[in-house]
């Protein structure tokens, strides 16, 4: 077993509303391997995103707040970690892309200026240096002509390219964790081919490992090394990749793969559906959450107490319901 | 005969610039499609952001007036006419949009949405309009006790079924479906795509499926139609086209769809580049403009309409990225 870059345990966030505390993350364990790829997937409201701002410390504050659990990285908590500290390990020794490029990005500062930013922070060098670093980042994610589109703005650069300046900034400190959140989703597939292809690629030439999260389940099968099932605010599923798509175990995990068509099943054919929708927050129940869409009996202690996350198999771990998990 | 028939269709947008505003160039949204539709049938229309597939929708449902071409929907032609001779035809031709969020008044009831077709129409007693309401939810699986919300109170799926009943309220003869799965949850978009394809056979609906996922567009049609700027590059029966694309950009396309099955990971040709602009494309074949395939220049000034290979497989006879 190789050794975690990334140990996350029992960790739990919440957030304070007009409702009352609403607990996204509900009591999360995993572990990124070092090196490797570990696939976060789930539905909206699942508490994937809020998984990857917490260990980054970028909850909106005073609202979303760490309320119990450790994130291990490098010997440390980050989780206890003060601000200061965790600002020279963000954009430093983890790094994080968002969906949407055009978002993340200043529309008014060039991409070069960005770019510098993100050097400048962690390192001091003179402007010679920010330069050739930067060019030198810029042809590393492939853009073509890195010494004109360091001149541009991001409205002048397309969606693709967009993302390869995001990932530019977000590794030109060769950090040893990229967390990527829906890197893909907002981009066309021949586009999301090229940039799954390219952060494959940085991992293995720069040794880093990475989380990916995504709610396609297409994706997670071709590049993740490590998957992670998350439901309404739990992991419920999680292992090998090649373990989890051959022998899923949680009702929620067969469930997603049975119903997404595939390009070689029948034209026309129903598709497996799981019925019901994606609980909101403020129904999440104590005890197992994929009760009332699971189309199984479920007794009021199951829906009372919270099955037991259990190595059912070597490295395959489930939130062990006894009616989900048959 | 075919419920609807496209004829070299052409939608240009002006792009305006200039102190006066001038129209300085056009953006050749749809350049020159053509396709039938028959009744009972689906046509999935695919291709990447731009290529002008939500327009060719749009067009067709005439929320846009064509540039040129023409469009027959059941033998009549519908390419120019106005408002008021569209409202009879408005009553068969629906659609679907991809955002239910968007797409449904905010500040109307389930009720109004839903009972707004058949005022429009000017159909029914309050009475039988209140009951037909009834029967709309009950239809797309949704509950009597939705007329008095509003659609923030849905889920996003719940949403899309009430977008749904709004579109077979007045049982149309064609729904154009444009992306009405996209903006859903995965585990809400197989329960969307099962009501349509129950409703397509108890309604006997055409649909116009229009997505940008080969994989879901695979699954819903009966032939497939792929775009790319502006122009129909190939169109084939569904497991036609899956199993023997002929056009390059089919196959790059085919190729780039991520396989939910890790054991299937391969190593893939990847497309360079991004989708050109529409405003200004190249001459000849876009997409061997795009792959910089040699033979490209060949393509510049021939005639590229679809030619039949095998029967019911249409593709663009280009000499760059035909097989």
């Amino acid at each position: 077993m190789i050794s975690p870059i990334l140990q996350v345990e029992n960790l739990v966030t919440a957030f304070d509303t007009d409702a009352g505390r609403m607990t996204a993350v509900d009591g999360i364990s995993f572990e990124v391997p070092s090196g490797k790829t570990l696939g976060i997937v789930g539905e909206s409201g699942c508490g994937k995103s809020v998984t990857a701002f917490s260990i980054t410390r970028l909850l909106p504050e005073p609202h979303g707040k760490i309320l119990g659990g450790s994130i291990r990285f490098d010997g440390r908590d980050l989780a206890a970690l003060p601000v200061e500290e965790m600002q020279k390990i963000r954009g430093n020794y983890i790094s994080m892309i968002f969906q949407e490029p055009m978002t993340a990005l200043n529309p008014v500062q060039t991409v070069g200026r960005q770019l510098a930013e993100a050097i400048l922070l962690h390192t001091e060098c003179s402007k010679a240096e920010v330069l050739a670093r930067s060019i030198d980042m810029m042809k590393k994610v492939r853009i073509p002509a890195p010494e004109q589109r360091l001149n541009e703005y991001p409205h002048q650069l397309s969606g693709g390219m967009r993302q390869r300046v995001m990932i530019a900034m977000a590794l030109i400190n060769k950090p040893k964790l990229l967390i990527a959140d829906e890197p893909t989703t907002a981009l066309d597939v021949t586009v999301q081919a090229q940039i799954l292809e390219l952060i494959a690629d940085l991992q293995q030439e720069m040794g880093m490992s990475v989380i990916l999260i995504t709610h396609d389940l297409g994706v997670i099968a071709e590049v993740c090394d490590e998957v992670a099932v998350m439901y309404a605010g739990r992991i419920v599923e999680k292992a090998s990749v090649f373990d989890l798509f051959a022998h899923p175990r949680h009702a929620y995990t067969q469930g997603l793969l049975e119903s997404i068509p595939r390009l070689d099943s029948k034209p026309k054919t129903l598709l497996k559906a799981i019925p019901g929708n994606v609980p909101s927050i403020a129904d999440f129940k104590p005890g197992c959450r994929f009760a009332e869409r699971s189309g199984r009996e479920h007794t009021e202690a199951h829906l009372n107490t919270r099955p037991p996350f259990v190595e059912i198999a070597p490295n395959h771990w489930v939130e062990n319901c006894p009616i989900c998990v048959a | 005969m075919s419920l609807l028939s496209v004829q070299n269709l052409q939608q240009h947008f002006p792009v305006r610039g200039g102190l006066l505003r001038r129209s300085v160039a056009s953006c050749k949204a749809v350049d020159g499609v053509s396709f039938t539709l028959g009744a009972g049938e689906t046509l999935g229309l695919v291709g990447e952001s731009g290529c002008g597939k939500t327009t060719l929708g749009k067009a067709i449902v005439r929320l846009l007036k064509p540039t040129s071409g023409k469009i027959e929907f059941d033998g009549q032609d519908i390419t120019h006419s106005g408002i008021g001779a569209l409202r009879p035809m408005r009553r068969h031709v629906q659609m679907i949009f991809q955002d239910p969020a968007e797409s449904l008044n905010p500040r109307h009831t389930v009720r109004d949405i839903l009972e707004e077709p058949f005022i429009v129409q000017k159909m029914g007693t309050k009475d039988e309009r209140r009951k037909w309401v009834l029967d709309l939810l009950d239809k797309v699986g949704l509950p009597a006790t939705a007329t008095d919300r509003f659609p923030f109170e849905f889920s996003g799926g719940q949403r899309q079924r009430i977008g749904i009943a709004r579109a077979i309220a007045l049982k149309p003869k064609l729904i154009v479906c444009d992306e009405p799965v996209s903006a859903l949850d995965v585990s809400v978009q197989s329960q969307v795509l099962n009501l349509l394809l129950d409703l397509q056979r108890e309604m006997g609906l055409s649909y116009l499926f229009i997505a940008h996922g080969l994989s879901v567009v695979k699954h819903m049609s009966d032939r497939v139609a792929v775009m790319y700027l502006g122009k129909i590059v190939e169109m084939a029966p569904a497991e036609e086209l899956y199993h023997h694309p002929r056009h390059a950009y089919t196959r790059a396309l085919l190729d780039a769809i991520p396989v939910p099955d890790p054991a299937k990971r391969r190593k893939r040709e990847l497309l360079q580049g991004d989708v050109p602009s529409p405003i200004n494309p190249p001459a000849g074949c876009a997409f061997g403009h795009r792959m910089r395939h040699p033979n490209w220049e060949q393509s510049v000034g021939m005639d590229l309409t679809l030619k039949e290979v095998t029967p019911g497989h249409w593709v663009q006879p280009c000499p760059c990225c035909t097989k």
